[in-house]
């Protein structure tokens, strides 16, 4: 008889790994890099946190992993199976070569070394959500390991290197539903998932407070997004993770002072569903774990590794039930699928292919454009269209500085408000560079320039209708002469201030300036009139 | 090589088989009687022989990410013993779902 047997979380191979007590600051504050970053002051607690994600991406394909059903989020249920992922007899899987090439770009993407030979093994465990009994996963000889990936804070005071100790390319399962509420007695199985290309990515317990791992999370988040790897999209599932959490606690004034360091049992945290939850749940776990040593005094080694699952509204992680049979998954060759060698050459093309990193790319954009870093990091953290958009106005303007600041005050702040991508934004590059050179000449000034694009955005009409239509004409200058003469000729006492040295006194003729002809350039004015003072 | 009847057990739980006592016996017997038999290539030194990861001397057999029709949801259904016409029904499973 089949008894449903959940299975245990993945162990990642032999190389369980050694926690070392860092010389690093007990805890740090990073700025949330969802939002506007912001400082916040370090808080000292008596322990180090100690952290490991292991994360499951869905690579961006067509079809499975085995099979040429389609990979496509949202279909009706079962609508997009057949014999190879039901795991009918007889059917056999054959490797999508786009998925293991994006398997291998994401590895490479954070420096690893990739296997010139790897093949794939058999875990067996029962799920009714694994039609086979086995997934088709790599056990001794994964396609790729030792990379690594650093988290630098845009203002520069902090950053976090973070090993990773594997990537390998696996299948996912399918999706059970079970509606505990309307207490119907059945699990509802879809298996239009079943077979899907996932990545694992298993880093090194290097981060240190659940502010880094997400701040850590998002910087994995953006490269994979840039490399077309995948569309990393938490609510559709395409990116997934699990965290590894302990504390490092020291005893008697710890090794420094003769004493030693405590570590707590490693618990495993899932059911995050956002990286707000990741940092949530870490926060959470770090004080429970903490209060439990002080409670009970267990170390690590002395209990199994726990599981818990993250209850996201009540903010508290929960022990999930324990079974009685730890993982066996009796790992095995995979007969139906031949192994694969990656040569030299390929390796080279899949470098070639691949765009470059976000890191690389704030780099070339703050050097290239002369933006600050901080700038840089905003533009590229928008992701590579957004990029692409900035460099072409940036060329057009031939100002970097003067681009971004339209870009983040101006387009951003549209987006943000309006949604949509800007690949679809109204006013493209040209549009925008054309407004841009304007201000520039003098037409008007920025001010001016920010109400007639506002007006573009709202109207969807083209700059020059807007610019007519809006009353504003360039002023000429035998226009803007006389204005100014009549200007002067009502304002003696402004003039009487100017030639006994207040220049600043010109500045109440600005206003009267734009009652008269609102088209007037406020810097135009001011210059005008001192000069024609200058001549009195 | 000898199993104890623990080793079987362990193996029929792992394989969600419920083995009476009489058939655990049997099984323990039959078993230990396999593993002897494969247990002959212990014998021989394999200390200069490459691990074999396919028996087959053929590596790199890829398909391009090309979609092809998948089954009807009706045919994908027909052989599982309780469906809604819509998802395989299995006996309820608590607690959360999905791992990879």
């Amino acid at each position: 008889m089949l008894i449903p047997h959940r299975p245990e979380p993945s162990p990642p191979l032999a190389i369980l790994p050694t926690f070392v007590c860092p010389p690093e600051r007990l805890s740090e504050s990073v700025p949330d890099t969802a939002s506007a970053p912001v400082t916040t002051t370090a808080t000292t607690v008596p322990y180090t946190t100690v952290i490991g994600l292991e994360v499951h991406v869905q690579l961006q394909t067509q079809t499975k992993l085995f099979c040429g059903c389609s990979t496509k989020f949202g279909a009706p249920p079962n609508t997009q199976v057949c014999p190879t992922c039901l795991g009918l007899p007889g059917s056999l899987p054959v490797m999508n070569r786009k998925a293991f090439e994006l398997a291998v770009r994401s590895a490479l993407a954070l420096d690893c070394r990739i296997a010139s030979f790897t093949k794939w093994d058999r875990k067996n465990y029962f799920y009714p959500d694994l039609p086979k009994g086995y997934q088709i996963s790599q056990f001794d000889l994964p396609f790729s390991s030792d990379g690594t990936l650093e988290v630098v804070d845009p203002k520069g005071a902090w950053s976090r290197k973070v090993g990773i100790i594997r990537v390998h390319l696996e299948e996912d399962a399918g999706k059970s539903m079970h509606d505990e509420a309307s207490g119907v007695a059945d699990t509802r199985i879809d298996l239009n998932r079943a077979g899907t290309p996932l990545c694992e990515i298993v880093t090194q317990p290097d981060l240190r407070s659940p502010q880094e791992a997400r701040a850590w999370l998002n910087e994995l988040k953006l490269l994979l997004v840039y490399l077309g790897v995948s569309d990393c999209n938490m609510q559709e599932g395409s990116l997934r993770v699990d965290a590894n959490v302990n504390l490092h606690i020291p005893v008697d004034g710890g090794p420094d002072a003769g004493g030693r360091i405590a570590k707590t049992p490693i618990v495993e945290i899932k059911n995050m569903n956002s990286f707000r939850s990741v940092e949530r749940a870490l926060a959470y776990e770090a004080i429970r774990q903490y209060e439990e040593w002080q409670a009970t005094k267990a170390e690590m080694g002395k209990t199994p590794k726990q599981t818990r699952g993250w209850d996201d509204p009540a903010g508290v992680t929960r022990a999930q039930r324990h079974k009685e049979e730890s993982s066996d998954y009796r790992y095995f060759p995979e007969p139906d699928l031949v192994p694969v060698t990656v040569s030299d050459e390929w390796l080279a093309a899949a470098r070639q292919a691949m765009g470059p990193p976000p890191a690389v790319l704030r780099q070339t954009l703050a050097t290239t454009w002369k933006i600050s870093s901080y700038d840089a990091d905003v533009l590229v953290n928008q992701g590579g269209d957004l990029v692409a958009y900035f460099e072409e106005l940036a060329g057009k303007v031939g100002e970097g500085k003067v681009a971004s600041n339209w870009m983040q005050q101006d387009v951003l702040r549209t987006l943000n408000e309006r949604g949509g991508t800007i690949g679809e934004f109204p006013v493209r590059p040209a549009a925008l560079a054309d407004l841009i050179g304007r201000v520039a000449k003098g037409d008007f000034d920025t001010s001016r320039a920010r109400e007639i694009f506002a007006e573009v955005l709202a109207s969807g009409r083209p700059i020059d209708d807007v610019v007519a239509s809006m009353g504003i004409a360039a002023v000429d200058d035998d226009e803007l002469v006389a204005l100014c003469r009549a200007l002067l000729a009502e304002n003696p006492k402004v003039v009487a201030d100017v030639k006994g040295g207040k220049e600043q006194a010109a500045a109440g003729l600005i206003g009267q300036a734009k009652k008269k002809n609102p088209n007037v350039n406020p810097g135009k004015v001011r210059a005008m009139c001192l000069d024609l003072i200058r001549q009195m | 090589m000898a199993l104890s009847k623990n080793d079987v057990a362990k193996v029929g739980l792992l394989a969600r088989l419920a083995l009476s006592d009489a058939e655990l016996d049997t099984m323990t017997r039959e078993l230990s009687s396999i593993v002897g038999f494969v247990g002959q290539l212990e014998k021989i030194d394999t200390s200069a022989v490459e691990p074999l990861a396919h028996p087959l001397d053929t590596q790199n057999v890829f398909r391009e990410d090309v979609p092809r029709p998948s089954l009807s949801t009706a045919e994908a259904l027909q052989s599982s013993p309780r469906h809604d016409g819509e998802c395989f029904l299995v006996p309820a499973v608590l607690g959360d779902t999905g791992s990879a």
